[in-house]
């Protein structure tokens, strides 16, 4: 330890393995809470129509759906939780395809950013096209999810609680969206 | 400057010494790797962000852990790394869109966080979905920063040529 460089050294070591601590300790500590909260999904609007898919060229069915929702998150940031990226999903069945899943709407919450989600007649925010026609009459299960990204971890993927179910109309609609 | 009078009291078994010290860091490194390779499923394990298409998740240089087992299904939401056909860089993006048959097969859709619009525009031209076999892993882990390395190395390729030989030159020429 008689040389600038040596010294140099050894503190770019120490610091490196220090700073791996760290990260491991993030990850130790917040990896086994639990993520879960309670969700408040609400449907006010649905209204299914029939057009060409961009892109795809094939009519096919395009839903649209106004929800409300209602959440508080300020329990699951902690010192790891950076981001929390929420998405709301549908799910439904198909003689097509055993298992849709199409994700309506999203919404990113920083740490430092208001945590209660109060939505209240919002749009669907991606376009809701089938892989088919198969929309009308058929039954989705609505659920909330959301994404845990830490300073340093695992990346959780939690089901919110509070899913419902929606029954889509027998026929097209025409009213105006 | 010492390591001058090291090189002096270097003899020929102390050559071969160094060298299969040297070659055992880097058969060590290759199988720590191919060990991941193999317990993760996934033909890359760890990958760094190159772009900043899912901010403020993740942000250029963040290093991913990955894992690819067949027996776990893609699910819209997670967020997968997957390759175009033709090109060489994966793409980290979100799955927004999944359909899935009866006898498994698979097609989704993904978008990056940060993107305005879905991958559409950036897949294969008459490619609309992406399938099983084009994902390399599913983002499981994360850590930031620390694949900056990796980053600066591939913008500045002499730097890359002078650590590496910096770093051959040390062990080599250093006793311990």
């Amino acid at each position: 330890m008689n040389t600038i460089l040596a010294r140099l050294n050894a503190l770019f070591a120490f610091s490196l393995s220090v700073t791996a601590a760290v990260a491991f300790a993030c990850f130790l500590t917040t990896n086994f809470l639990d993520y879960t909260q309670k969700v408040d999904i609400d449907v006010n609007k649905v209204v299914i129509k029939n057009m060409e898919e961009f892109y795809v060229g094939d009519r096919h069915d395009l839903g649209h759906i106004i929800f409300t929702l209602k959440a508080n998150f300020t329990p699951v940031f902690n010192w790891n939780c950076k981001e929390l990226f929420l998405y709301l999903m549908a799910e439904y069945e198909t003689p097509q395809n055993k298992l849709n899943q199409v994700v309506l709407w999203d919404h990113i919450i920083n740490r430092g950013e208001n945590p209660v989600v109060n939505i209240r007649k919002r749009s669907n925010k991606y376009y809701f096209f089938d892989d088919g026609a198969f929309l009308r009459g058929n039954k989705l299960q609505i659920s909330l999810h959301w994404n845990i990204i830490p300073n340093a971890g695992y990346l959780w993927r939690v089901p919110g609680g509070g899913s419902i179910a929606l029954d889509l109309p027998e026929s097209y609609g025409t009213s105006r969206i | 400057m010492d390591i001058f009078s090291d090189l002096r009291r270097l003899n020929k078994r102390q050559v071969y010494f160094q060298v299969l010290n040297f070659a055992m860091i880097i058969s060590s490194a290759l199988m720590i790797w191919k060990g991941l390779m193999v317990t993760t499923g996934s033909e890359s394990p760890i990958v760094v962000v190159l772009s900043g298409s899912m901010e403020p998740a993740f942000y250029r240089g963040d290093l991913l852990f990955l894992t690819n087992y067949r027996a776990d299904p893609v699910r819209a939401g997670e967020i997968v790394v997957f390759k175009i056909e033709g090109r060489e860089i994966p793409i980290v993006h979100r799955v927004i869109k999944l359909h899935e048959k009866a006898d498994g097969k698979v097609k989704f859709l993904t978008k990056g966080d940060n993107n305005e619009v879905d991958d559409r525009g950036l897949y294969k031209p008459g490619q609309l979905w992406v399938e099983r076999d084009h994902v390399v892993g599913r983002a499981r882990g994360f850590v930031p920063y620390v694949g900056i390395v990796t980053i600066l190395m591939n913008d500045y390729p002499k730097l890359k040529y002078a650590v590496l030989g910096l770093l051959g030159l040390f062990v080599l020429i250093h006793r311990e």
